[in-house]
């Protein structure tokens, strides 16, 4: 079926607007800057800096985050700069920093293919990072061991050796008896433990009481597949352990990844050539925005922003005085709305009316705002809510930078088109309204703001833009124009000198905590989301290609409930949770167990999911509870107008 | 202790001599490897840098001092004292017949350097006689082994048929097609995994083909395009190449190639959009890449359009 049956293609934005009697008017480059400018001056003279905060994108450069976050620090003097990575991926940095003390993935790409074991856990690579997986499938023809974790058989799933289909928002449970299994079956690697961890004995009394049996009647999962998991993980030479959206949307995500990182502390599988944790970033460059400093609690680098030498070097650069605290999470900023504290808002590329939960309450707290500015390729439900809009160029494919990858690698992006006529380029958009705040920033090439980050930040200094192109990319850290490192982070912790190993990596003690939205006999089923290979997202940019496996939003059910509400395929069903309800055509698959929905978020207009989920959020990293959902699926009275009903999707099994 | 950083191991260097000319390579090294390192180029079609040799097409074949046949230099190793020799009247006459007998079958318009190959080697495709009408759509594909009619000889027989055109993203005209198995080894466990296609039937009649010969939106294809990548002879195309050619607006002369990262996943995979008039009109990605490997998915090969969609007022 044809995609436009489904979503009509954005077209791109090629004049600014700006709000004027409540309506969005065409209006000159000139006007939109100064009424952006005159905005965010205006709330920061009456409320203060901290009034004001930045939405940056992590699709966009890492030289556009760089000035996004120092147009933040240093024009604006706040630490409130996020973006939706805070969406997805936080948890993963979060936890990986609060375990290793920085916060990417720790292996590369060909240590997938050379590696003896792989386990993939909450997440489907075959569609949502297909080249990604075909590194897995080379180191499974290579002879690897291939086990997935994930409430759906997925296709990845498919090629796996085992599949342990948990129920949605007990990975704790499973991970504890994995650990419990490792360490009662004497499989420990008890050297690595004294040398480089810390906590492990309060971790063993933490996971003793989840013996298989019991992590069975919390997981779903049976207890001789634990068993099995625990022994081939801890017995391999080498393994590596992945994960995706499924252990970061939940509510206590930064606990999720932490009760992983805690197994590869106990089995020495970090820190070597072919052993790793590998977290899989969703968007471009949502690794290179966090390392850029488009976060709260980071300075460019990854550095921490509550360290007086290291703000002091981007003062004196900078000329002006960082905040020592922590700004506002993405979370929080929307929060810090309804209490009138954060009234004005710049949101670069991103689209928060659809990629948050709760989308009615979104909007209103949007609307709620002083001045809200928003810069995009196209005209998105949050630009029709905005104060003035800003055409911008697409970072990809029509400005130069770099993008930093889920293997820590940074890459140069290279202008291939000319944005249409009226559209700028990110950075300058951002250098204007700085001028007209009263810091001068003349435009700036991409490779000037590069050096700018190079002289900044340690672990960028030896990648010029020469060398990023003669080596196809190099993975950070690289300190030295002069050397490589290895592609594998924290091979201190495997030194024989303490001196060198340096902190030990904490065990996580950590607990479980069911799904916040809770299932009784009104919402008995769980909804759980995620992409699938032919759309994005919101659907945004994939509505303009003319996909032949795209079949719009669909309820994937499992045969055993489709049969108990007497559905048959493609038909279009109520699917109501807490929150609101949508109508949808279902999709019986045996790839579903029995109690388990799901949905994608790729048809907002057709079928809006986020009226579904619910915002609990994760108190560490403030990444909200996509993942569970309690829903119920009603069929649809047979009177239903037709309307209400359309588009059902041609039924296609897969 | 740390697991070691597997190296590949040392390998001795191997002396031979190509065309007289002696040249020291790296044990294992391919002839074809060993020509390019003198300089010394050889016509390929059905070799991929990215992919096993399959010794499909021929066209390669060099003449191995003591060997009683013609080796491929795709896939033969050097030996240490091997002498090669890449234009012996063997040699000559062997890749003239293998063009002739392709040019006369085979619709080798947009294969890339065809027409070079064939007035460097003086062959006369057309000495077959007039080419026989393309089949009807469908005609080869129902074909069985076994039940043929014995051709008259009055023309030359083809594999030509109208184009695949059974989706918007590209199309298969395989009346271009040589038969190298390149994009069912891309398709299948070299590289993609899907196995959507496969060579069906015996013969002259063999042909790349979904199950049953299904279309394409019914059968297994996840349109990742990575079998576009590998095709040397235009028979897989961008849906928008195929019409800007027939169009008559295809102009490579006036396309400007860039690589740049795509935007679709955290993966990072390398992109090179091909761009004419300001338009991309096709991905590709780099062969030796480390992320790609020169795959893509069906977002990071097709899903650009929406940078495109322009206003025209």
């Amino acid at each position: 079926m044809r995609s436009d049956s489904f979503t009509a293609p954005y077209q791109r934005l090629t004049r600014p607007l700006v709000r004027e009697d409540g309506r969005l008017r065409p209006a000159s480059w000139e006007e939109a800057l100064d009424r952006a400018a005159e905005g965010f001056t205006r709330n920061i003279e009456r409320h203060g800096p901290d009034s004001f905060g930045m939405l940056s994108c992590a699709r966009a450069t890492n030289e556009m985050n760089f000035v996004a976050q120092k147009f933040t620090r240093a024009v604006v003097g706040t630490n409130n700069v996020d973006s939706c990575n805070r969406t997805c991926h936080a948890p993963s940095v979060a936890g990986l920093a609060a375990a290793f003390g920085s916060g990417g993935g720790t292996s590369s790409y060909q240590e997938i293919e050379d590696t003896d074991l792989i386990v993939l856990w909450g997440g489907n690579p075959r569609f949502a990072h297909p080249i990604f997986f075909q590194h897995v499938l080379k180191g499974v023809h290579n002879g690897a061991r291939l086990f997935v974790v994930d409430p759906r058989r997925t296709s990845s799933a498919q090629w796996a050796d085992r599949w342990l289909g948990l129920n949605v928002g007990t990975d704790i449970p499973l991970a504890h008896a994995i650990g419990r299994e490792i360490i009662a079956a004497g499989l420990t690697n008890d050297t690595f433990i004294r040398r480089a961890t810390t906590g492990f004995e309060d971790y063993r009394a933490l996971v003793e009481p989840w013996t298989p049996a019991a992590a069975e009647a919390v997981t779903g999962v049976p207890a001789e597949a634990i068993r099995e998991l625990a022994h081939a993980y801890a017995l391999a030479e080498r393994a590596q352990l992945c994960w995706t959206l499924g252990i970061t949307e939940h509510h206590n995500a930064t606990d999720n990844v932490r009760a992983l990182i805690n197994l590869a502390l106990l089995t020495g599988h970090v820190g070597r050539y072919g052993s790793g944790l590998n977290p899989l970033r969703g968007q471009n460059n949502v690794q290179g925005g966090g390392d850029m400093g488009a976060i709260p609690n980071r300075l460019p680098g990854f550095q921490d922003l509550t360290d007086t030498v290291v703000r002091g070097r981007f003062e004196a650069v900078w000329g002006r005085e960082i905040q020592p605290v922590h700004g506002k999470t993405l979370t929080q900023m929307f929060e810090a709305m309804d209490e009138g504290e954060l009234t004005a808002l710049y949101v670069i590329g991103e689209n928060p009316v659809q990629s948050e939960p709760e989308t009615q309450k979104t909007t209103r707290r949007l609307r709620s705002l002083d001045h809200l500015v928003v810069q995009d390729i196209f005209l998105t439900k949050t630009a029709e809510l905005a104060d003035v809009v800003l055409p911008a160029s697409a970072s990809w494919c029509e400005s130069d930078g770099t993008f930093t990858n889920s293997e820590r690698r940074v890459q140069l992006v290279r202008k291939a088109l000319n944005p249409p006529p009226g559209a700028r380029d990110d950075i300058n958009i951002i250098c204007d309204i700085a001028t007209r705040m009263g810091h001068r920033w003349p435009y700036p090439s991409a490779e000037e703001v590069w050096d700018e980050v190079r002289a900044l930040s340690p672990m960028h200094r030896g990648m010029s833009y020469r060398r990023l192109e003669e080596h196809q990319g190099i993975q950070w850290p690289c300190p030295s124009e002069d050397s490589l490192e290895p592609s594998y982070l924290h091979a201190r912790l495997w030194a024989d000198d303490p001196a060198e190993r340096g902190e030990p990596a904490p065990f996580g003690l950590v607990g479980h905590s069911p799904p916040v939205d809770l299932l009784d006999d009104d919402y008995p089923l769980r909804l759980t989301t995620g992409r699938r290979l032919d759309d994005y997202n919101t659907g945004v940019q994939t509505s303009g290609f003319p996909s032949p496996l795209r079949r719009g939003e669909l309820l994937d059910i499992s045969p055993e409930d489709a049969a108990r509400l007497g559905l048959v395929d493609g038909e279009v069903v109520r699917v109501s949770s807490r929150r609101g309800s949508v109508l949808v055509p279902v999709s019986i698959t045996p790839s579903m167990r029995e109690g388990l929905v799901f949905m994608t978020f790729h048809f907002p207009q057709q079928a809006d999911t986020q009226l579904l989920t619910l915002d609990a959020t994760d108190p560490i990293a403030g990444t909200a509870e996509y993942k569970a959902a309690a829903v119920r699926v009603d069929k649809v009275a047979a009177g239903a107008p037709a309307a209400e009903r359309e588009p059902t999707a041609a039924s296609r099994t897969t | 202790m740390n697991t070691p950083v597997p190296l590949a191991p040392p390998r001795r260097l191997v002396d031979v001599t190509v065309d007289g000319q002696e040249v020291r390579v790296p044990e294992g090294a391919t002839i074809m490897q060993a020509c390019a390192q003198t300089g010394v180029s050889c016509p390929t079609l059905c070799y991929g840098d990215t992919l096993t040799p399959k010794n499909a097409c021929r066209i390669c074949v060099v003449e191995v001092e003591g060997a009683r046949t013609l080796a491929p230099a795709c896939s033969r190793p050097v030996e240490p004292g091997m002498a090669v020799r890449t234009d012996s009247d063997r040699v000559r006459h062997a890749r003239r017949t293998v063009l002739e007998l392709l040019g006369s079958s085979v619709d080798l318009s947009t294969t890339p350097q065809a027409q070079e190959w064939m007035e460097h080697y003086d062959a006369r495709p057309e000495r077959f006689g007039p080419r026989a009408a393309p089949a009807p759509m469908g005609e080869r594909d129902a074909r069985r082994a076994g039940e043929h009619e014995p051709p008259t000889g009055a023309v030359a027989e083809t594999v030509e048929q109208p184009a695949k055109i059974d989706n918007d993203l590209y199309v298969r005209d395989y009346g271009k097609c040589i038969l190298c198995y390149k994009c069912v080894d891309a398709c299948g466990e070299q590289w993609q995994n899907t196995f959507a296609i496969g060579v069906a039937g015996r013969g002259f009649d063999a042909r790349v083909s979904t199950e049953h010969d299904v279309a394409l939106p019914d059968s297994a294809c996840v349109y990742c395009g990575n079998c576009i990548e590998v095709c040397p002879t235009g028979a897989l195309s961008f849906k928008s190449e195929f019409d800007m050619r027939a169009e008559g607006t295809w102009d490579e002369s006036r396309q400007r190639q860039t690589t740049t990262v795509c935007t679709y996943c955290g993966v990072g995979c390398n992109v090179t959009l091909h761009v004419q008039d300001n338009e991309i009109v096709k991905v590709t990605s780099p062969h030796d890449n480390p992320v790609t490997h020169g795959n893509l998915c069906i977002k990071g090969r097709f899903g650009f359009q929406h940078v495109q969609q322009r206003r025209h007022d």
